[in-house]
């Protein structure tokens, strides 16, 4: 079962940032399914094209919960073209690596994200 | 902190008489049980009465038991001995689709070589039934193979019953008794079974160390060609101080069986109710009676299995889960899936096994951490918010 997992990841793991659901968020991102085993919920606040506030809801394992709890780090305070930008690699990075095995996490942190922000986005538009 | 293993079913520490009786014969009585001289002999005698010890434990004749590197070379052993050695006769093996993947895998390869393999569905409680087995049996059947009891949820199956059809058919039976050597109760005779396997390291034996029961007359081909060790069957130098090990182990276990059955059957129960009760959204896996000694199965809604082992592991608990979102495939246990658990109650699944060493303030450490956890990580899930 162990895959062994980094330090960094294990911290995240053991103390998530951001967890919970955001009242009225500007952006939702919803991936997974449990047959895979991961479901991620990932809301973001933004004001002014910035991404003020992140927080996650997660059903998975190890590193499904720590890249979640990465990357609502890793957004905050950064502009929508910025958090684009977040890829699968770079939040495996920012926990020092992944195992092999559990790079998809990182991939459905990267979704998540870019969910919440295509939510956002469709959102916005329409109220313009 | 202190240590809670409770995962036995993965491995067993070996008793320290074990590694008393093994330690001569890495070094004083190194010898090699070919060789004429008084060393050579030396260890000779010493595997003849680990043999002893072995059958013993299963009430099989000496010459019954051949010593393998472990359980699942003595699943490959049965299957692929009696498919090579019988293929004038057939080719089908009748097996279940809970089985051990050393039995599974095994089976998928003699499928790609010309086999043809019934795997037979369980019940909800992982039971097999016997008229199934029946029923899939043909003219080309040559072996089935059913486990005595399955390693992740600890259903104990119907053997006597299957092996009794197979018998009437004319049919190999093989069961793989790695899960109840040294457990509970394994008498080749009153089972009717012609192949048995079993592992040391299950039983507080060594690493490394197995053996398969033939009965005598069983045609079976040679699993390893060369010296001709072990009557010919599986030829290399003998693992001296494993098979002394094993012997050592097998005493000791059957001297301690029913006591020691006992007393897990109660720590089973008690930490199995205080689970069911404590922990809402809960259920058991597998038969609430017929059911390993040692073993608890119980899968949490709405959360992931690796995440509670992890959660335990912080608190020093050693456990396993059915949820494989570390393998390749992302598909949890064939087992659970097989009893028809949904996919998110297989990953969320969580196994613990008693042993030796377990004690009842053990249990209730168990049942006073992991419902923290189970909250801990409801808080975080989606599909908890959605339900409640």
């Amino acid at each position: 079962m162990s895959p062994a997992y980094s330090e960094k990841v294990m911290e995240h793991f053991r103390n998530p940032r951001n967890v919970g659901e955001m009242e009225n968020p500007d952006g939702t991102g919803h991936v997974g399914n449990p047959v895979c085993g991961d479901i991620m919920e990932l809301y973001i606040r933004v004001k002014d094209n910035v991404i003020t506030d992140a927080k996650f809801k997660t059903f998975g394992c190890g590193a499904a919960i720590a890249t979640s709890s990465m990357v609502t780090e890793m957004v905050k305070g950064k502009t929508i073209d910025e958090a684009l930008k977040i890829s699968n690699s770079t939040v495996a990075e920012a926990l020092g690596g992944l195992p092999a095995v559990k790079m998809h996490c990182s991939v459905l942190a990267e979704e998540a994200l870019q969910s919440a922000i295509t939510d956002y986005l469709n959102k916005n538009s329409k109220n313009k | 902190m202190k240590r809670i293993y409770l995962d036995y079913a993965a491995t067993t520490p070996t008793h320290p008489e074990v590694v008393q009786a093994m330690l001569p014969y890495f070094t004083d009585d190194f010898g090699n049980p070919s060789s004429i001289y008084s060393y050579g002999q030396e260890a000779k005698a010493a595997i003849k009465k680990a043999r002893g010890n072995v059958a013993g434990l299963i009430n099989a004749r000496d010459e019954e038991i051949i010593f393998t590197s472990g359980g699942t070379e003595a699943d490959n052993f049965a299957l692929k001995g009696v498919v090579f050695a019988n293929d004038n006769k057939g080719n089908h093996i009748i097996t279940t689709t809970i089985e051990h993947h050393a039995v599974l895998e095994t089976c998928k390869f003699l499928e790609k070589r010309g086999s043809t393999v019934t795997y037979l569905p369980v019940d909800s409680y992982g039971m097999v039934n016997p008229d199934d087995v029946k029923k899939a049996i043909t003219n080309k059947t040559i072996l089935i193979s059913v486990m005595h009891a399955n390693n992740e949820v600890g259903t104990i199956e119907p053997i006597a019953e299957i092996a009794k059809i197979a018998r009437e058919a004319g049919v190999y039976f093989h069961t793989d008794a790695v899960q109840t050597a040294g457990h509970i109760p394994v008498d080749v005779n009153k089972l009717g079974v012609d192949l048995l396997s079993m592992s040391a390291h299950k039983l507080h034996g060594p690493k490394g160390v197995g053996a398969l029961y033939v009965r005598k007359g069983v045609k079976i081909t040679p699993f390893i060609h060369g010296g001709g060790q072990e009557n010919g069957r599986r030829s290399g130098t003998e693992n001296v101080p494993g098979i002394v090990g094993f012997g050592k182990a097998a005493e000791l276990a059957r001297a301690s069986l029913d006591v020691e059955a006992g007393r897990l059957i109660l720590l089973r129960d008690k930490l199995i109710k205080g689970l069911l009760e404590s922990i809402d959204h809960t259920r058991l896996n597998g038969h609430p009676v017929k059911r390993s000694p040692n073993n608890v199965n119980i899968s949490v809604d709405f959360i992931e299995g690796e995440s509670m082992c992890l959660n335990l592991d912080f608190e020093g608990i050693c456990a396993s889960t059915g949820s494989a979102c570390s393998s390749a495939s992302l598909e949890p246990s064939h087992v659970l899936l097989a009893l028809g658990l949904r996919h998110e109650q297989a990953h969320g699944s969580l196994r613990f096994t008693l042993g030796k060493w377990t004690t009842e303030e053990e249990i209730n450490q168990v049942l006073e951490i992991l419902p923290k956890i189970v909250t801990k990580l409801r808080a975080m899930s989606p599909l908890y918010t959605k339900h409640s």
